[in-house]
């Protein structure tokens, strides 16, 4: 247990780094640290949230990680809310020279989440509205019964990664979009594959297109439209739909934002003066934290690694660096101040991985080879840079549109997987299809490619089929 | 700026929720006992105290990629070359079952829950007993039994006899007062229950657990028994304290094998069924008297009889039920193969047709592993209790 006498060391050490981190340029939101013990570590780590409505899907995070650390597996050193004041937890058994370093890495979090722009519209009051969210529901809970809730919320939570993180733009000009969309033409042989089918089905009648569609926007989409959703329903799902949109940013700039944090850490921590104990003390937990790990990417460690070398680039930038690009030198801090302002993961990887990083950090495409070994099959750079970039499009998952939600001139929902040469996981979407099925309350269907052939399936509330 | 502590000790929402997926656990895991009863990594879990056990309905799912078709990148410690191994993909299916083909598309890995095996016998259990459990003098199985059985007017005043206590009040205003009311409680009204141990005398059972192993009995189809009998033998060792199992496996001819050489044994030739029963006949008729010891022969076969031997099995069969309380006969398929596609000796059939006390006679098709909790049922089911 942490005396007060900790407590105030604490709060002495918080203003040293406070300062360094303002004096180098940081502008973090105020930050309310808090010491708590383990179990609620891990219950607010495995919520996202403290105070978040109830499901099992937490419960079973919590166990699992509560689990893990019990066992001397798996360790938080801290959780950081992105809100304004910014709240962040540290765990009561940290040394005071962890939860120092853990407080300097806060405040790196804290910068980036006020001052990125991807987190511009995010709700900065989002603890009040979660457990606004979580009170409402508790309710539901009482007047429907907690089952009628919970598989409820396993359908929405089904496809809750499925919202578009535009939605404040694509609400005001509804129709950007889709004009957009069908201007691209990396997509061509999909377009066709998609007018084969239809001369094929051309008895039904084309309707003329809704404005709103098609939508990436699955959980606001069927909220507004399902034929079958009561009021109590839609609230859940707007409810669902606004936790994840505030969370999408975090999901779009993981390597960053960890990266930057550990930048900062570092930083701040070499600027404070340690003795020699604590400076080892530091040493050992730092790496530990950007360390690769076996075979695995580290987001902390690659995050770290590109910061570390935009700022060294910029700074001493080549010869030819100055000739083509203008580049003056000392200009590294600038710079990568400039990049947490407006990249995020995807950009970040495809303008700032490069050639001797990727070699340096020993990078590789691995893959399943004759479905028995995961084996390295490239280290060309650019190859890995675009399986990065790629795996990252859309979060990690799959892109899913609402094309039309009158099919067959029937109200049937009809969803397209815009493949990109990944297949789905069939089994899995189908289970999917069913939750769909229970929100949208007629028959759904899920366009994909399987085996370089476009394939719908489709569940009618008793059934599975496909063509 | 502030570092704070609070307290956090109502802080309970992470353990209620585990507690509501434990309750998920517990529920998917008495919708699935089908396929966990013929579990392998159960069946062949040796004395583990835990179980893990996949449980696809605790899945979260959502629309996902097929990672086995998708590249990922991955980092090495500096020296990493284009070719290395870098992992093994688990095979699926590997083991007792021979081919696995449930999923193995994709989404290979589910959620798996750690269960102890004691609690899963007990929802497999729930309602399963010996039937036509009949009492039988001698050789008791003793059970002793705390009971309340006498009243005493000393004794110790936790077990003081209220209701009793109160009679004796009223009875003795009425006797002294001429009122039968409740009051002035002396302490010759006081009446104290005491206790003695009661020796309950159980019914003996015997399990006569009978396995073909000849040629023809696959590895899936020794599964299977061997699944039946897992759980049998753990049944009757919850349920019923000293059961004894006797283990008879055969091919052409049959022997008294040990439980362990029972379940690990394997070998071939031919089937002669009545081999088996007529050695179980001499072990009922040395050790266990019909008259003192209730008799349960099962007996898993491929149903490949030597036709020959047909006459002479459901003669010895007729004879077996009529010394037994209940003669169960599995006959195990091929994997997946339904019940048209019935195997040239089809005994099951045959004793269908020929036995001469069904009513005593359960006989199961089992065809997949998903069959062997069906069956448990059949044998071990309320029906036909006495006792």
């Amino acid at each position: 247990m942490m005396v007060d006498k900790e407590v105030k060391a604490l709060e002495d050490a918080l203003e040293k780094i406070w300062n360094i981190a303002i004096r180098n340029g940081l502008d973090p939101f105020p930050v309310r640290f808090e010491i708590v013990p383990a179990a609620v570590m891990y219950e607010i780590g495995s919520y996202a949230l403290p105070g978040r409505y109830s499901h099992w899907t937490f419960g079973k995070a919590y166990h699992r990680m509560k689990t893990m650390y019990d066992l001397g597996l798996s360790k938080i050193y801290e959780v950081v809310i992105n809100t304004n004041p910014a709240y962040a937890f540290l765990l009561e058994t940290n040394s005071l020279l962890q939860n120092m370093m853990v407080m300097a890495h806060v405040l790196g979090h804290v910068d980036f989440f006020k001052n990125n722009i991807y987190f511009s519209k995010t709700n900065r009051r989002m603890i009040d509205s979660a457990s606004l969210h979580a009170q409402r529901i508790s309710e539901y809970e009482f007047k429907y019964g907690r089952k009628v809730i919970e598989e409820f919320l396993d359908a929405v939570l089904s496809i809750e990664e499925h919202v578009d993180p535009d939605f404040f733009i694509n609400k005001k000009q509804p129709s950007s979009k889709q004009a957009s969309a069908v201007a691209t033409s990396a997509y061509d042989d999909l377009w066709n594959l998609d007018k084969l089918k239809q001369t094929k089905t051309d008895k039904v009648e084309k309707k003329t297109e809704r404005k709103d569609l098609p939508t990436k926007d699955l959980v606001y989409f069927i909220m507004q439209n399902s034929p079958v959703l009561e009021d109590w329903q839609r609230d859940i799902m707007a409810m669902i739909h606004d936790e994840m949109l505030y969370f999408v940013p975090q999901m779009q700039t993981k390597i960053m934002n960890e990266g930057w944090a550990s930048y900062w850490h570092a930083r701040i921590m070499r600027e404070l003066d340690l003795d020699t104990k604590d400076h080892l003390e530091f040493a050992e937990l730092h790496s530990s934290v950007v360390s690769p790990h076996k075979n695995q990417l580290n987001p902390y460690y690659l995050g770290y690694k590109i910061f570390e070398d935009i700022e060294r680039r910029w700074n001493e930038p080549t010869k030819e660096e100055r000739e083509k690009y203008g580049r003056k030198g000392g200009e590294g801090r600038a710079k990568i101040f400039e990049v947490r302002e407006l990249d995020n993961d995807i950009s970040f990887l495809r303008n700032y991985l490069t050639r001797e990083l990727c070699e340096e950090l020993d990078l590789f495409v691995y893959q399943l080879v004759d479905e028995e070994d995961w084996k390295i099959t490239d280290k060309n750079w650019q190859k890995v840079r675009d399986t990065l970039v790629s795996n990252m499009t859309n979060f990690g998952f799959p892109y899913i549109e609402v094309v039309d939600d009158d099919y067959n001139r029937n109200r049937e929902l009809f969803l397209r997987h815009r493949y990109e040469g990944v297949e789905l996981d069939i089994p899995y979407a189908k289970k999917v299809l069913e939750y769909v099925y229970k929100l949208w309350g007629r028959t759904v269907h899920l366009e994909t490619v399987v085996d370089n052939e476009t394939t719908v399936y489709r569940f009618n509330g008793k059934d599975h089929s496909e063509d | 700026m502030t570092v704070q502590r609070n307290d956090w000790s109502l802080q309970r929402k992470g353990i209620m929720d585990q507690e509501r997926h434990r309750e998920r656990v517990r529920e998917a895991i008495r919708k699935n006992l089908g396929s966990i009863v013929s579990n392998e990594s159960i069946i062949l879990s040796d004395g583990k105290k835990t179980v893990k056990i996949p449980i696809r309905s605790l899945d979260e799912y959502k629309f996902r990629y097929n990672y086995r078709k998708q590249k990922q990148v991955g980092q090495g410690n500096g020296n990493s070359k284009v070719g290395d191994v870098i992992a093994k993909e688990a095979k699926p299916g590997k083991g007792a079952t021979g081919q696995g083909s449930a999923g193995s598309a994709a989404g290979q890995e589910y959620y798996e829950a750690e269960v102890d095996i004691d609690e899963l016998a007990g929802l497999i259990f729930e309602d399963l007993q010996l039937p036509y459990l009949q009492e039988k003098a001698k050789k008791a199985i003793p059970s002793t039994q705390t009971k309340f059985t006498e009243i005493r007017r000393a004794g110790v005043l936790s077990n003081l006899d209220k209701r009793r206590t109160i009679l004796e009040n009223i009875r003795r205003n009425a006797r002294e007062r001429k009122k039968a009311e409740i009051g002035g409680f002396k302490k010759e009204d006081l009446r104290f229950k005491t206790w003695e141990q009661d020796v309950k005398y159980e019914s003996n059972a015997v399990v006569i657990a009978m396995m073909d192993v000849s040629g023809s009995m696959g590895e899936f189809k020794k599964y299977v028994a061997r699944s039946f009998y897992f759980w049998m033998v753990r049944f009757l060792k919850t349920k019923y304290d000293n059961v004894d199992i006797v283990f008879i496996s055969h091919h052409t001819e049959a022997k008294e094998v040990t439980e362990e050489q029972f379940f690990t044994q394997g070998e071939s030739g031919g089937t002669v069924v009545s081999s088996a029963y007529k050695l179980a006949l001499s072990i009922i008729k040395e050790r266990y008297n019909p008259r003192d010891w209730n008799i349960y022969p099962f007996h898993f076969s491929d149903g490949d009889n030597y036709y020959s031997d047909n006459d002479e099995a459901v003669k010895l069969a007729d004879e077996l039920i009529s010394t037994c309380n209940l003669f169960g006969y599995g006959e195990i398929g091929d994997e997946g193969a339904s019940s048209y596609r019935r195997s040239s000796g089809a005994l099951l059939s045959i004793f269908r047709d020929n036995l001469k006390k069904k009513d005593r006679f359960i006989g199961v098709r089992i065809d997949s592993k998903e069959d062997v909790y069906p069956a448990l049922k059949q044998f071990f089911g309320k029906r036909g209790t006495r006792i």
